[in-house]
């Protein structure tokens, strides 16, 4: 009873306070007391992270599972960045400082932290955001059919944006005159009011419904009527 | 002679700066009133614009625009006023500068005791006028912000009708609500992945446990692992965030210990990968191609990932369920998985799943926060629409009341 | 024919990578610039920078990582840029723990193209706090209780231009450039719907731009979404100072659009083919 009834109070009782908090001046700090406080609980939930990390890749390497050598990768990127990071290795000293080794900043330019952050994870971290580039075009191959009506829209809107997203849209439809009948369908026109009304209404629409869906599972949550995440029922 | 020539030059200069300083015409009617709806610590300070400020200049040529003579040159015009503040039993010192045009300035950081001020303008030649009349005002806390009183009402009528609803439901009423598709599929997604022989794969997105879509999430888990300890299916859970996999561990050994099966729980199938969004995407890529799981569940908060995630998991084949309240997001789950819950259907999956009578009362009571929503919109929308054949005054503005009625809308009910 | 048809329902999608990396690629090989059509949101932000007094004090949040440098590089670029031409004084700080690394190749590009920017006293690095939003919460009232030093450990009451700056109220304009959350929407939300004194244009990845919108123009001047604008922006730059133009990387929003636009090409060309496919397959389904 102890494991779910006291987090649902202390739950409650914050949540409580910090929602009457948004109405009282003299308490509306609190909230970003308390998102700093998130903040440090964060930090030491870090090092339970790490160690399952370490524990889970080990166990991996040890039973010699299907992609074990992903895993010994693993262990091997996490301490290196690890060491080099702690242990400012490489680190020029800070300018007001030269004496004392360890007073610049663990990232600054040139050390071993630096260039692994620089020439492994920028990189990396580039590669894996333009993978999206590819998955798109598959996706576009195989989503976008004309299968019934409302995939039918989506698809001519699609290719509407599309074409508005490229300089030859606009300047093929700058044949039509601005102050002729026909105006209205110039490529600029037309994505305006796609993008600044329908996609606007739609997001709008969608933002409200969010928000009643984060007012009601909230409540929910600080009233203890669902206790599912806390493994109850 | 030559001290006596030196003092009267040193008097006649005094005379000359401090007639010169009275040439610029100081503010007036200085006022200080606290600031409502504050902690007590701010105090707003107003004047009337000196007669050489060319903000009064301009009104003045304005209203004189029927002479047809031309406005005179300000000499000295004001470029900036200088607040100056004391407590009690102290000297002046100043407070703050605002620009010629501006007749207001508020004090802040004070202690709640009385303050004294007084203004004084600057001209463009670094001159000083003389100072306003001393005004004096004491920052008094307000416990209660009242321009939230409205957005109040409101939080209350939503939140209140969320809870009548769970007690109606609890004393016996019978709500409907629609099928969820998405929902609907839960069950079939695990009884495939039972079928094949392969795992489940559930991702509660990859923000932390203080993101309420996590929190959603981890709800849905529930239920998800519920269904795979009766199915007795695999389950994997990586996460991003410490926190995250620390909760999502107590969820699935709740939720197979309610199904019976406490001995089917692992806890190494919850893990935690990284916190860095494209490291966890890499690693969870990586073990979708390498163990093909039948079903794929995303459900929390999503970025630049989903569409990597859904395009893996439809190469190897997998159903995809996926719920989020991104709404970025939302057009590449829905291009690339097979159910995906919108927005709020997403938050309703919780309470859609379990079927309990209070849970699904929850539902009722956003239906009614959605018809407040809808309401406003309406009305907003008639009086827009209406307070557009109203003429415009001769100051070029509509009034009446339907635009004090938009006006009421705008900055009293919707304002905070 | 049935079986061309068949084959291509059945295409490896490969084919179809093989096919983007050469539309992506080709385009930036060659280094082909188009021209663009300048749009009056990329104008409304322009004229915001543009339109202020010289030496105006602007806060620069870079809320990106290396992942989105792709895409924002070129617009933070183009914003620093155009702020330095107006002398202005710019503070960059960052809510992202990556964002350090970004704010320093902007300090390594006003060190490079305009030397005579004095740290201190033309612009500071004010660097990263952690607490995401409630970073942009605090500093609306105190700035100098969280950003008690700069990046380098130098206390902000040692350097010239923090003097005055007690809270971000202080700024008229923030121009942010935000990969995701927190980012633009926080920064509109907590520093200026409230403040009516402070004004905020954005530069952001083009699939947030759909939730930012609705901000425009009440709540947010304008914002750059995506590469075009970015590539309509460093139009507006060389239109208005020519000289930014022999600055070897000062168009690479201008070098993507062109490998950008030949993949919008690609893609129009992928979704027509699908259906085409589409139609030929199900239509023989449909008689057999």
């Amino acid at each position: 009873m102890l494991k779910r009834t006291v987090p649902i109070v202390i739950a409650s009782v914050v949540g409580f306070l910090l929602i009457f908090a948004k109405f009282s001046p003299p308490i509306s700090s609190w909230e970003n007391e308390v998102v700093m406080w998130f903040d440090i609980l964060a930090v030491f939930a870090f090092v339970l992270g790490a160690g399952n990390l370490n524990l889970n890749n080990l166990k991996k390497i040890s039973e010699r599972k299907e992609g074990w050598g992903y895993a010994a990768i693993t262990l091997l990127a996490f301490w290196i960045t690890l060491i080099c990071g702690i242990g400012k290795l490489g680190v020029p000293p800070n300018e007001r400082y030269l004496t004392y080794l360890w007073s610049g900043e663990y990232d600054a330019e040139g050390s071993s932290f630096w260039w692994v952050f620089n020439y492994v994870y920028v990189p990396l971290a580039a590669t894996m955001f333009a993978t999206l580039a590819f998955y798109i075009s598959s996706a576009a191959f195989r989503a976008f059919r004309a299968n019934n009506v409302e995939a039918s829209l989506l698809l001519i809107t699609a290719l509407l944006v599309l074409v508005a997203q490229t300089s030859s849209g606009p300047m093929l439809s700058e044949l039509i005159p601005e102050d002729s009948l026909f105006a209205i369908f110039k490529i600029d026109t037309i994505r305006g009011v796609l993008v600044n009304l329908f996609n606007t209404l739609g997001t709008r629409a969608i933002m409200i419904g969010i928000a009643l869906g984060v007012v009601s599972t909230s409540l929910k949550v600080l009233l203890g009527v669902d206790q599912s995440y806390l493994g109850g029922d | 002679m030559r001290i006596f020539t030196i003092l009267i030059s040193l008097v006649l200069l005094e005379c000359s700066t401090s007639l010169y300083a009275q040439k610029l015409a100081p503010p007036t009617d200085l006022k200080v009133v606290d600031v409502d709806n504050d902690k007590g610590d701010k105090l707003r300070l107003t004047w009337t614009l000196s007669p050489d400020d060319p903000a009064t200049h301009i009104e003045k040529t304005v209203k004189d625009k029927a002479s047809k003579e031309p406005p005179a040159e300000l000499a000295n015009p004001v470029v900036s006023y200088l607040i100056e503040g004391k407590q009690e039993n102290e000297e002046f010192e100043e407070v703050g500068t605002v620009d010629a045009g501006v007749s207001e300035f508020v004090a802040e950081k004070l202690e709640r005791r009385d303050y004294f001020y007084r203004v004084k303008a600057i001209g463009a030649d670094e001159s000083i006028s003389a100072t306003t009349a001393e005004a004096s005002g004491t920052p008094v806390r307000q416990w209660i912000d009242q321009s939230k009183l409205y957005f109040g009402l409101f939080m209350f009528v939503v939140c209140g009708s969320v809870v009548y609803f769970i007690e109606a439901a609890k004393a016996g009423k019978t709500l409907k609500i629609r099928k969820i598709a998405g929902l609907e599929a839960i069950e079939e997604a695990v009884g495939r992945a039972t079928e094949m022989g392969r795992d489940c794969l559930f991702i509660p997105g990859i923000q932390d446990i203080n993101d309420i879509q996590t929190v959603a999430g981890l709800i849905v888990l529930n239920r998800v692992a519920e269904l795979t300890a009766e199915y007795d299916a695999g389950l994997d859970v990586p996460t991003t965030r410490s926190l995250v996999m620390t909760v999502a561990r107590e969820t699935v050994d709740g939720a197979y210990t309610a199904a019976g099966r406490p001995d089917l729980y692992n806890p190494d199938n919850i893990y935690y990968v990284t916190d860095e969004q494209f490291g966890f995407v890499a690693a969870v890529t990586g073990k979708m191609v390498r163990e093909k799981p039948a079903a794929c569940f995303y459900m929390g908060a999503f970025y630049a990932e989903s569409l990597i995630f859904a395009e893996t998991a439809n190469t190897i084949g997998a159903i995809q369920i996926a719920g989020t309240a991104m709404p970025s997001q939302l057009p590449f789950f829905v291009a690339a998985c097979d159910y995906v819950l919108i927005g709020e259907e997403f938050f309703a999956a919780s309470a859609y799943l379990s079927g309990e009578p209070q849970q699904l009362g929850s539902l009722k009571g956003q239906d009614v926060g959605k018809f407040i929503a809808g309401l406003f919109l309406i009305v907003g929308a008639v009086l827009m629409t209406a307070s557009q054949f109203v003429h415009r005054g001769e100051s070029g503005e509509r009034t009446g009341p339907l635009q004090d009625a938009i006006t009421f809308m705008t900055e009293s009910l919707l304002g905070s | 024919m049935d079986k061309f048809w068949q084959t291509l329902a059945d295409l490896d999608r490969r084919w179809l990578f093989a096919v983007t990396f050469l539309a992506i690629s080709i385009p930036l090989l060659t280094g082909i610039v188009l021209p663009q059509k300048v749009t009056p949101m990329v104008e409304n932000v322009f004229n915001a920078i543009d339109e202020l007094p010289s030496g105006t004090k602007i806060l620069i949040p870079l809320d990106y990582d290396p992942s989105a440098e792709g895409e924002l590089q070129p617009m933070a670029d183009a914003f620093v840029r155009h702020a330095a031409q107006k002398k202005h004084k710019l503070y960059f700080m960052t809510i992202w723990p990556t964002g350090v690394a970004m704010i320093q190749r902007q300090i390594a590009t006003l060190k490079k193209e305009y030397p005579e920017y004095e740290y201190g006293k033309d612009y500071v690095n004010l660097g990263y706090r952690p607490g995401y939003e409630g970073v942009i919460k605090l500093i609306t009232s105190d700035l100098p209780k969280l950003y008690g030093s700069d990046q380098q450990g130098t206390p902000v009451s040692k350097i010239s231009m923090m003097a005055e700056i007690d809270s971000i109220k202080k700024f008229p304009l923030i121009v942010n450039v935000s990969a995701g959350d927190p980012g633009l929407k926080q920064w509109v939300q907590y520093a200026a719907t409230p403040f009516d004194s402070i004004e905020i244009v954005g530069g952001t990845t083009g699939v947030q731009a759909s939730t930012l919108y609705p901000y425009i123009p009440n709540q947010m001047i304008g914002m750059i979404a995506g590469i075009k604008p970015a590539a309509e922006y460093e139009k507006l730059m060389f239109e208005k100072y020519p000289e930014i133009e022999e600055v070897p990387s000062s168009n690479m929003a201008n070098v993507y659009m062109t490998s950008q636009e030949a993949a919008h090409f690609m893609l129009i060309a992928i979704i027509i083919l699908g259906n085409v496919v589409m139609w030929q397959t199900s239509g023989k389904r449909g008689r057999s």
